[in-house]
């Protein structure tokens, strides 16, 4: 039975005011592997933006210029094969990955890596770049792109992200669009975004799945969508499987033939990078056609190929038997069976191979559904959360974390203290103790995974709590927090509690970049950092003074009677000041009036304390009292 | 409702009214926004019944309890304070974190079951980890064999299914031993439930091992 007495929900102020200077929309960003799009919305009706030509698909290649400048999309695609040394693609499979991850992605990358501590770097034009910088760049070409077309500042965005990406990669993508100046309002999972944009488009109801193949990345995501809910049972994938690893499998299958005619070859990151070009036409010849061919040149020999329908079925089964199998896990960790799904929707690029959609239909007997193409729709669900969070909406997306999070134990065991699948946000604490006597620090290591062994998971993050006081083995409590918020982002806390010693602990990323290099990134951006900075902590002073503002005029309403007309008179003339400083361009100014509103309006509060103490001892309050006996 | 429990009702209502962080105004600790400036508050020392709207008791209609979740989280989803204030951010997500973790543990009638038990002031289920049920154990036993020898998804259909009888009645036991106050029966019952529960889960691997190769 439900209870109306404790159901007393407000209005949240859903319905923000305009304020002058807010004349900035909101848009939806994918920032995909091979392509990147960019959406937005305006009362409910999303649009991508598209070039003069017409094409709403900016292809995820950076070409860098002599002078360092950034050239983004088509044009730089077309230099990969002229200048194949100063462009680079692909760079989403680097976000906050390490070196030794980079090493282990199998076939031949078109990447030059450079050595090192943390997030690999990337040798590309002389530089070296970090993903994060290169990611930065898509992101201002987007924006100027959009910026461009709706001749408005675009400032704010919601960007997606695989489901499957962990804490490392979110972080990474987060701060890329830091660098190029755009503040995330969320980042939304891009099963998540697409089921958002099929849901209301197409006004699905019941269990679907959204089976995500990308350039770089698979997500299989099962949601239950029904009357503006989008809840997240369940959500899996590979962030290192992708049409990326069709193009390698069709190049390795060429080189094969090469090396039988020619011997065995010295290839340069170069030359990987022209070939994969080749080997991509013939994935993608293969959508509409049974045969092709195809031919490769370099140090200076040419060879022909031939790929056949089933030589590039032979060569796409393993991979696509790999997402098969995830779905399968996925299915099961919903608790659900491929026929109570009561839809497919495929995402991405690499859902067009034949084979993958003759596996999908297979597995959950039923042709898949792409009705809204799958290379849009997620940045239109993008788009539809962008404003969603900025003018309002009453749908609710409900998502889950993709990977167990847990604290690496006594000999190398992981104890996971947060389980895949649940619902996000969310905090858990588990209580660890000391082992020695007189112990007065303790490590702490945060990993993401579903393996028992610390090495089989990865490592988010190190940090040691010091200043435990000493105490025999076992009798110190350390109570260790894990928060997941909206974005999925972890945050990790950890106390002493016995002695109620807290200590606020720096986390140090493992393959993020640190405070310092991000600071250091952002002056040397072409943004103009500091400017940002204050114009940033201006916007939070109005934005919080003007909230202050709003609190005393409520309470004045409700309460006013409570004080004499010369004390109402005050607090009016301090609360005109107020508004007279938020006009103005003084931070300091607004902050140091809203601390004399609040000490001017001291007395005012501890009135209406007592008031209210007063009306629940008496029990004057009707309303509630009604409300009460009803129940 | 009879006149002493409206009375209760109304004391706890107004009982630890505390100043509004925003407009200082008074609020109750269950309040999820202020009556007078309407900021969100942070989420109150509250149980996980009270605060989806419901008595301390057992039965729990999941259904409406979801729909309470949905229209809760409706309000206090961070997703609603993209524009607002770092505080009211940092509030609404305090808010929905305590919210997932009311709702993830009412609607699962063994961490339900679990929780109540510690409301009312009993050891939970985890307490201790032996089962000394003799009859629990043989049938556990017995029943893992049979599953073990199931080899179509026949035979493990019908397995599932007397899992999910057994489950539904014992659901029904544990609420009849709460609403008659019998807390240790409702205790021993859980246990039963505990293993019941696994059981299921492990017909439906077994089932999905059998469907899906």
């Amino acid at each position: 039975m439900i209870e109306n007495v404790l159901l007393q929900i407000h209005e949240p102020g859903e319905t923000p005011m305009p304020h002058a200077g807010d004349e900035a929309l909101a848009v939806g960003i994918d920032l995909g592997t091979t392509n990147s799009v960019v959406a937005v919305s305006k009362e409910g009706t999303p649009e991508v933006l598209r070039d003069e030509n017409g094409h709403g698909l900016v292809p995820s290649v950076v070409a860098y210029a002599p002078d360092g400048s950034a050239i983004v999309g088509n044009l730089a695609k077309q230099l990969l094969l002229m200048r194949p040394e100063t462009v680079i693609s692909s760079v989403k499979r680097l976000m906050g990955r390490g070196l030794a991850d980079v090493k282990s992605i199998s076939g031949t990358l078109p990447f030059e890596v450079v050595e090192g501590e943390g997030m690999v770097r990337v040798k590309i034009a002389g530089k070296e770049l970090t993903p994060v910088e290169i990611s930065a760049d898509i992101l201002r070409a987007l924006k100027e792109r959009a910026e461009d077309q709706l001749k408005y500042k675009v400032e704010q965005a919601v960007i997606t992200v695989p489901a499957y990406f962990d804490d490392a990669a979110r972080t990474a993508t987060k701060d890329a669009a830091r660098l190029a100046g755009l503040d995330v309002l969320r980042l939304v999972n891009e099963p998540t975004a697409a089921a958002l944009a099929y849901g209301l488009d197409q006004q699905a109801e019941g269990v679907y799945a959204v089976y995500d193949l990308g350039g770089g990345t698979f997500d299989l995501s099962l949601l239950r969508m029904e009357k503006g809910v989008f809840q997240v049972k369940a959500t899996g994938g590979d962030a290192a499987l992708g049409g990326d690893d069709f193009d390698h499998a069709i190049l390795e299958y060429f080189l094969e033939e090469r090396r039988e005619k020619f011997g065995e070859e010295k290839l340069t990151t170069d030359d990987v990078k022209i070939a994969l070009v080749t080997a991509r036409m013939a994935k993608e010849c293969m959508t509409e056609n049974d045969e092709g061919d195809f031919v490769l040149e370099f140090n200076e020999k040419m060879s022909k190929h031939t790929l056949k329908r089933e030589n590039f079925d032979e060569l796409a089964a393993p991979l696509v038997e790999r997402t098969i199998e995830i779905c399968r896990n996925v299915l099961e960790d919903a608790d659900t069976f491929p026929d109570e799904v009561k839809g497919v929707v495929l995402v991405g690029g690499s859902t067009r191979v034949p084979l993958v959609r003759k596996r999908v239909g297979e597995l959950f007997e039923q042709d898949p559904l792409a009705d809204i193409d799958p290379d849009e729709v997620v940045a239109v669900g993008a788009s539809l959360q962008a404003e969603a969070l900025t003018v309002g909406s009453d749908n609710l997306l409900l998502d889950v974390t993709p990977l167990s999070l847990g604290i690496e134990t006594m000999g190398g065991i992981v104890e996971k203290v947060i389980p895949r699948n649940t619902p996000i946000p969310v905090a858990k604490a588990q209580e660890f103790t000391t082992y020695q006597d007189g112990q007065s620090a303790m490590a702490i290591h945060a990993l993401q995974g579903e393996r028992e062994m610390v090495d089989q998971n990865r490592s988010l993050a190190r940090f040691i709590l010091k200043g435990i006081p000493p105490m025999t083995a076992g009798a110190a409590r350390i109570r260790v927090t894990f928060s997941v918020d909206a974005d999925g982002l972890l945050t990790v806390g950890a106390e002493e509690v016995t002695t109620g010693v807290s200590q606020e602990v720096a986390v140090k990323p493992s393959y993020g970049l640190s405070d310092e290099e991000m600071a250091e990134m952002l002056r040397d951006s072409m943004v103009h950092a500091r400017d940002d900075m204050e114009i940033r902590l201006l916007t939070e002073a109005r934005v919080e003074a003007r909230r202050v503002m709003e609190a005393v005029y409520s309470a004045l309403h409700i309460d006013g009677k409570l004080l004499n007309e010369d004390e109402r008179a005050h607090i009016n003339v301090i609360l005109n000041k107020l508004d007279e400083t938020i006009a103005g361009e003084d931070r300091h100014a607004i902050t140091a009036m809203m601390e004399e509103l609040d000490r001017e309006t001291q007395v005012f509060a501890q009135r209406r304390m007592d008031k209210g103490i007063e009306e629940a001892l008496t029990g004057i309050n009707v309303e509630k009292l009604e409300n009460a006996i009803e129940s | 409702m009879d006149a002493q429990s409206s009375n209760m009702t109304l004391r706890n209502d107004h009982s630890g009214l505390h100043p509004c962080w925003s407009c200082k105004g008074p609020v109750a600790e269950a309040d999820l926004f202020c009556e007078t400036c309407h900021a969100v508050q942070p989420p109150g020392h509250i149980d996980h019944f009270t605060r989806l709207g419901l008595h301390q008791v057992y039965d729990v209609d999941v259904d409406g309890l979801e729909r309470t979740y949905f229209e809760l989280q409706r309000h206090l989803h961070p997703d609603r304070f993209a524009k607002k204030t770092p505080k009211e951010k940092s509030l609404s997500q305090q808010q929905a974190v305590s919210l997932n973790e009311a709702f993830e543990t009412l609607k699962d009638p063994l961490l339900r079951a679990d929780y109540l038990l510690q409301v009312l002031g009993e050891d939970g289920i985890s307490h201790d980890h032996t089962v000394n049920d003799p009859a629990l154990l043989m049938e556990a036993m017995e029943t893992r064999e049979a599953l073990m020898e199931a080899d179509s998804v026949d035979a493990v259909n019908g397995l599932t299914t007397k899992a999910r009888r057994d489950v539904r009645d014992c659901v029904k036991s544990i609420a009849a031993a709460f609403a008659e106050q019998k807390l240790n029966e409702a205790r021993k019952l859980a246990l039963r439930l505990k293993y019941l529960t696994k059981l299921l889960e492990e017909t439906r691997q077994h089932k999905a091992r059998l469907v899906l190769k």
